[in-house]
This record gives structure tokens, C-alpha cells and sequence, in this order.
């Protein structure tokens, strides 16, 4: 489904990722963690699409396409999904408004017909319970006013109503208590399907006892140093990541 | 240029006589405009050497010779066009084009006990003593050359009166067309007159709109909000995209009673508005809300006025302007507090939202307080559209001009969705809608 080869990527003239392959088949979650300022934002922003960031080289294909060679908005209607690691408030757009126009869009990307609005409720209705998101949000202004846990639930109702194939979910456990990262990590095992992969990134191994990884990759320094699976997050919860220093040093 | 200033001050002298020598009016009023043509004369054109005109060349004004509008010979306002201007079935509507009355398009029929609306020439007659108590006792024309000119001139314009205690269900829509008419530039000068009376309450929308041609409308509106009263006060401003628009909104709110305007300017090459309230009893609140959307070379000047004559009154201010190409704009926010306006609650907004580079806003706050223990707050922003909203839309699948007209259409919807008037509310919002999709739309109502 996901095929990154050799991915570097620059931003401000410094180079983030140097080198970066990874594979992901539908039905697969992956988790990357690492270290602050390894890179693992910067792979959520690229492969969303953010031009802020300069691709140095490599390749992505995503379902046998050149993703690098598509817009924001294209990814996102081949199927791309990112949860933000910091929701962004858009002040007088209306969740639903927000939603449906996204709906849309992807909609006549696919040559489908637009939604009709009753039924676009009905399913927001429905993706908001699943979520166990407060109702009353999904008529505020998009994000405006919400509070931490309520922006990260918000990102995941989001990928309920939107469908994603691929949904790559960025420090979407930052900065949540334990209640609100179970109701998170809840809400994206709902989601799991056999045709849809998920890519989490993650700092701490604590969301990966909610949400459970096929594989676990290490991020240090632009570059994946260490994969396997579940077990390698438990291990290094309890080692740190100076435990890996050393593998850094020898690359 | 000191010839043509002297030439234009004789020429609207002229028109001040011809018309002092056609009679008809009240000594009160026939005194009125001789003094205001004689201030007129004093002060001449403004010029951006006085501090009030600094950002906003008139010159324009001074150099071309506008002639009275005449009467729209054959012009074909239909029935179904005029559709498109209006605000649905449900108001109490009154049309005028190039500044007289056309009752075969005006809807005054079933207007509730208590509600007056008519025209000012007809009500100098039937309401003389009303007239006489308001007209020229809210308008600061002393020291407003324009001003001082619609007072000197005017024609005609609408009254608006709800008697004590009349709550007035549906809006009142005053709707001023102007169409071509001869061949050299038109000015209108349009006096209005707004009287909700003790614990009355009325919503009036008062539009401009013009398709074609150069000309000028130069407009005067007071309001008076009484004891206990709401005065709800809407401007829409399209004219042509080569018209002059200049215009006074002076506001009085008596105790407890409430006076709010709103102005909404979409079109004119170079517009300037001066909207003023006193809140004169104590407990009196007015919200002054504006909404701006130019492009090309349009200039839109705001300058607002807010007077605390009294303690425990309040003020809310917010004017937005969305600006593309090389529009223009200004806004001066006026607050004077006086000593004896002690428990002041005022608070003032600007936010521009700048789409090109080339654009360009000049904003002024200007509070003068004398009382001290008040609360005034004020605030103003220029910027562009934020890059993170527009990503975050994008990565939604929206499209990436999309993402902007959306993310340009909620800055300024934020000033729509304040208007109390449901039928103006989705007008406007329609009309935003399309104009960010850059279609012609006066085009297709005119």
C-alpha cells in the first residue's frame, strides 16, 4: 500500500530525514517512535504533503502511484489521512461545513455524486458516537475553543466520517490524560479494518498498550535504526532511547 | 486648482438658491440649508492636508461637475428584477431611484398601527413638527463639507417613526437605486430619518445600488433611539464600480435604549462613511458593526465615532475588511468618554484580512477618555490567510483556492452572521459566497 524508498527531506536548508524506507501492507499498523527532534513529525508532514518541507530524494508510491508527485488535497482523496499533532482552530467554519466540503471534494475526485445533506448528518451522527464525541461539537467553529482531548478526538472523528485507507496519526497521545487516550486509542481500533493501514507516531510506548502495533520502527536521526514488533516498544520503555545512542553512532 | 474648488462651491450655491426660489418648505428649513450652504462655502472640499481626510483623496469630488439626478426616463426596473434587491416578501419596503419615490415598486401596504414610513418630502408636510425636532439635530454637518452639502440640497430620503411602545415585527427595507440618466455625472443627496420612540423597537435596512456610470450619492441618516428603544440600523453599500459614495450615519441613544448599525460596503470606486452615536442616557448600548469586501481599485474610508456623554453605557465596535488587489481602506475609530461617563464599557475591533500584496489598510484608533473608572478595550489586526489553515483544509481534500474563499469567507461571514435580520443574513451570505467566486452578480440583478 505504502512504499517509501530512500525518503530524504529538508526544511530551512537542514536536512530532517536521511534516508527513510519503510513498507506498509492494507490491514497493517505500524508504529514509529523516537526520540524529540528525530523526524518523526517531519514523515507525517511529508507524507501529507506540506511544501514548507524540500524533498532531497527518494521515492513514495502510495497504491502504485508517485505520491510525492500529488498535492495535499490529491493525497487526501487517493486516501491519505494525517491526525494533526496540533489541530489547527479555523475560526467560523463549522465542523459539519468543514466536513461535508471535505466529504465532497473527495467525492468528485472519485466521480461520485455529492452527499445529500440529511444523510451526511445521519453518518456524522453515527461516526460521532463512535467516537465518543459530544455531539454539540460537530456545529462549533472547527476546533475553536476545544479543549486538548477534544482536538485529538475531533482528528479522529474526522478520519471516521473521511475513510482513509491510510490514516497516519502524529503524537495523537501528546498531551492526553489516560482517560482521553483510551477513549483516542478506542476510537481508532474501531477504525481497523483489513483494507485500511494506520501508521502511528508516537513518542511514548503507553498508547501502543491501547492501540497494538504489527511492527515497531525506531526513528533517530532521520532514519529508522531499529525495526520488530510490539516487543521492541516495551523494551524500549524500559531501556530509553540512550539505549540506542549507540546504534546512531555506528551508522 | 483653488479656480475649480471656488467654480464647484458657486455651482451648488446656484442649486441652493434655485431651489430656496421654488419654496415650498418650512422657514425653519429654508434657514437650515442657508446656513449650511454658507458652511458649505467656508469650508470648501476637504483636502488630505485635514487631519479627518489624511488617507482618503476627494479631489475627485471637486473636479468634476455633478448635475441633480434627473428623473430614469424608461429605465426598466422590473418587477422581477427588483426581486433580486430585495429582501423577500416579508418586509415593509420602500423604493427610490435616483432619489424619488417609485411607489408602483414600494410595498407599504398592512404597515402595523404605530409604524410610519414614507417619504421626507411628503412627511416635511404631514409630520411637519416630528421633522422639525429631528432633522439636522443629530448630523454633525457643521464641520462636514459633504454633510454640509446634504443639508444644504437634499431632496428627498425616507422616514421611518415608531410610536411609543410599537414593537415592529418585520423589517423595514429602504432601497435607493441609481440608474443613468443624461449624460453628465449625477449626484443625489439623500436625507433619512429614523424615530423609534420610548420603548419602541424597529429594524430598518437601508440599501444603495447601482449598476452603471459615474456619479454620486451623498447620504445623511439619523437615527434616535428613545428611552428604552431599539433602533436596528443595516447600511448596504453596492453602487457602481465607478460611483462615489459618501455617507453619515448619526445615531442618539436615550436611557437604556438601543441604537446599532451596521454598515456593509461592497461596492463604489471610493466610498467614505461616517458613522457616529452619542449614547446620551445612562444605560444606553449601541453595537457599531462594518463589513468591508473591495478589490481593484476601490477605497473605502470608515470613520466611526462613539460618544460616552453619560455614566453606565456601552459600546461594541467591530469592523472587518477583506481586501484583494489594489483596494484601499481606512478605518478610524473614534472613542470619546467625557468626564462624567464614568462605568464606560466600550470595546473596538478592526481586523483586515489583506489577499494581495498590493492592498493596503490604514487603521487608527483614537480613544480620548476623560472619566476614570472606565473599561475600553481596542484592538486591530492586519494579515494575510494563515498558511496552517489552508494546509489543514488541503489535507482534508480541499482544494487549495477553495480552502482560501472558504477560510475568506468565515473571516467575513463572522460580521454577517452578527446581522439580526434573518432575510438580509442569507442575502449577504449568498452574495459572499458568489463574489468569492469572482462572479458578476450586480450584474444579474440590475
Amino acid at each position: 500500500m505504502l512504499e517509501i524508498k530512500n525518503l530524504s527531506a529538508s526544511v530551512g536548508g537542514k536536512t530532517i530525514l536521511k534516508g527513510i524506507n519503510l513498507t506498509m501492507k492494507p490491514g497493517e499498523v505500524h508504529a514509529i517512535m523516537g526520540p524529540n527532534g528525530s523526524g518523526k513529525s517531519t514523515l507525517a508532514q511529508v507524507l501529507a504533503g506540506r511544501d514548507s518541507y524540500v524533498i532531497e530524494g527518494g521515492e513514495v508510491s502510495f497504491l502504485g502511484k508517485d505520491l510525492l508527485d500529488m498535492s495535499p488535497e490529491d493525497r487526501a482523496c487517493e486516501g491519505i489521512f494525517l491526525a494533526f499533532q496540533y489541530p489547527v482552530e479555523i475560526p467560523g467554519v463549522s465542523n459539519s461545513y468543514f466536513l461535508r466540503s471535505a466529504l465532497n471534494a473527495m467525492k468528485k475526485y472519485r466521480g461520485e455524486p455529492a452527499v445529500d445533506a440529511m444523510d451526511f448528518l445521519a453518518m456524522v451522527k453515527e461516526k460521532a458516537r463512535l467516537v465518543h464525541m459530544d455531539e454539540a461539537l460537530i456545529n462549533r467553529a472547527v476546533n475553536e475553543g476545544f479543549s486538548g482531548g477534544e482536538k485529538k478526538r475531533n482528528e479522529i472523528f474526522q478520519m471516521a466520517v473521511l475513510d482513509p485507507k491510510l490514516a497516519i496519526l502524529d503524537e495523537t497521545d501528546s498531551g492526553l490524560d489516560i482517560d482521553a487516550l483510551k477513549i483516542v486509542a478506542e476510537g481508532v481500533n474501531a477504525l481497523r479494518r483489513p483494507d485500511r493501514a494506520v501508521l502511528v507516531i508516537t513518542h511514548y510506548q503507553r498508547l501502543l498498550d491501547y492501540i497494538v502495533p504489527d511492527f515497531v520502527h525506531v526513528l533517530a536521526d532521520g532514519r529508522i535504526i531499529k525495526s520488530g514488533d510490539k516487543n521492541l516498544a516495551i523494551e524500549l520503555e524500559a531501556k530509553g532511547y540512550g539505549w540506542l545512542d549507540d546504534l546512531v553512532a555506528a551508522r | 486648482m483653488m479656480m475649480e474648488v471656488t467654480l464647484e462651491t458657486d455651482h451648488y450655491r446656484t442649486r441652493h438658491d434655485e431651489l430656496a426660489r421654488k419654496g415650498g418648505m418650512p422657514d425653519w428649513l429654508a434657514g437650515l440649508r442657508k446656513k449650511a450652504i454658507d458652511r458649505y462655502s467656508e469650508l470648501g472640499m476637504p483636502t488630505t492636508h485635514q487631519e479627518d481626510w489624511r488617507f482618503t483623496n476627494t479631489q475627485v469630488l471637486n473636479g468634476t461637475h455633478f448635475v441633480p439626478a434627473k428623473e430614469a426616463a424608461g429605465a426598466s426596473l422590473n418587477l422581477s428584477a427588483l426581486e433580486r434587491l430585495t429582501l423577500g416578501g416579508d418586509v415593509h419596503r420602500l423604493v427610490f431611484i435616483n432619489g424619488r419615490p417609485a411607489p408602483e415598486l414600494s410595498d407599504l401596504a398592512g404597515l402595523p398601527a404605530g409604524l410610519t414610513v414614507l417619504p421626507l418630502s411628503e412627511a416635511l408636510t404631514s409630520h411637519a413638527a416630528l421633522i422639525e425636532a429631528h432633522l439636522g439635530r443629530h448630523a454633525r454637518w457643521e464641520n462636514h463639507a459633504f454633510a454640509a452639502l446634504n443639508t444644504a440640497l437634499f431632496e428627498d430620503g425616507f422616514v421611518v417613526h415608531a410610536a411609543k411602545g410599537v414593537v415592529v415585527e418585520k423589517p423595514v427595507h429602504l432601497l435607493h437605486v441609481t440608474v443613468p440618466s443624461g449624460t453628465e455625472p449625477a449626484v443625489v443627496h439623500l436625507r433619512n430619518l429614523i424615530i423609534a420612540e420610548e420603548s419602541a423597537e424597529v429594524r430598518v435596512v437601508e440599501s444603495y445600488v447601482g449598476r452603471r456610470g459615474v456619479y454620486w450619492t451623498n447620504s445623511i441618516t439619523e437615527i434616535v433611539a428613545g428611552p428604552n428603544a431599539l433602533a436596528d440600523h443595516y447600511r448596504l453599500q453596492r453602487e457602481s464600480e465607478e460611483s462615489f459614495h459618501t455617507g453619515r450615519v448619526d445615531m442618539h441613544a436615550g436611557r437604556s435604549g438601543v441604537a446599532n448599525t451596521h454598515a456593509v460596503t461592497f461596492g463604489g470606486l471610493l466610498t467614505r462613511n461616517d458613522t457616529g452615536v452619542v449614547l446620551g442616557g445612562e444605560g444606553a448600548d449601541s453595537t457599531m458593526n462594518g463589513l468591508t469586501v473591495i478589490t481593484g481599485r476601490q477605497v473605502v474610508d470608515n470613520h466611526t465615532s462613539i460618544d460616552h456623554a453619560v455614566p453606565h453605557c456601552t459600546s461594541h465596535e467591530m469592523y472587518k475588511a477583506v481586501l484583494d488587489d489594489h483596494s484601499k481602506t481606512v478605518f478610524n475609530g473614534r472613542i470619546l468618554v467625557r468626564k462624567d461617563a464614568q462605568k464606560t464599557d466600550s470595546k473596538q475591533t478592526n481586523k483586515n484580512l489583506l489577499l494581495s500584496n498590493t492592498a493596503l489598510v490604514n487603521t487608527n484608533p483614537q480613544l480620548e477618555i476623560y472619566a476614570d473608572d472606565v473599561k475600553c478595550t481596542h484592538g486591530a489586526t492586519i494579515g494575510q490567510l494563515d498558511e496552517s489553515m489552508i494546509f489543514y483544509l488541503r489535507s482534508r481534500g480541499i482544494g487549495e483556492v477553495a480552502a482560501q474563499h472558504l477560510l475568506t469567507y468565515a473571516f467575513a461571514n463572522d460580521i454577517v452572521a452578527r446581522i439580526q435580520v434573518p432575510a438580509l443574513r442569507e442575502r449577504l451570505n449568498d452574495y459572499l459566497v458568489h463574489r468569492l467566486r469572482e462572479e458578476d452578480v450586480t450584474e444579474e440583478v440590475i
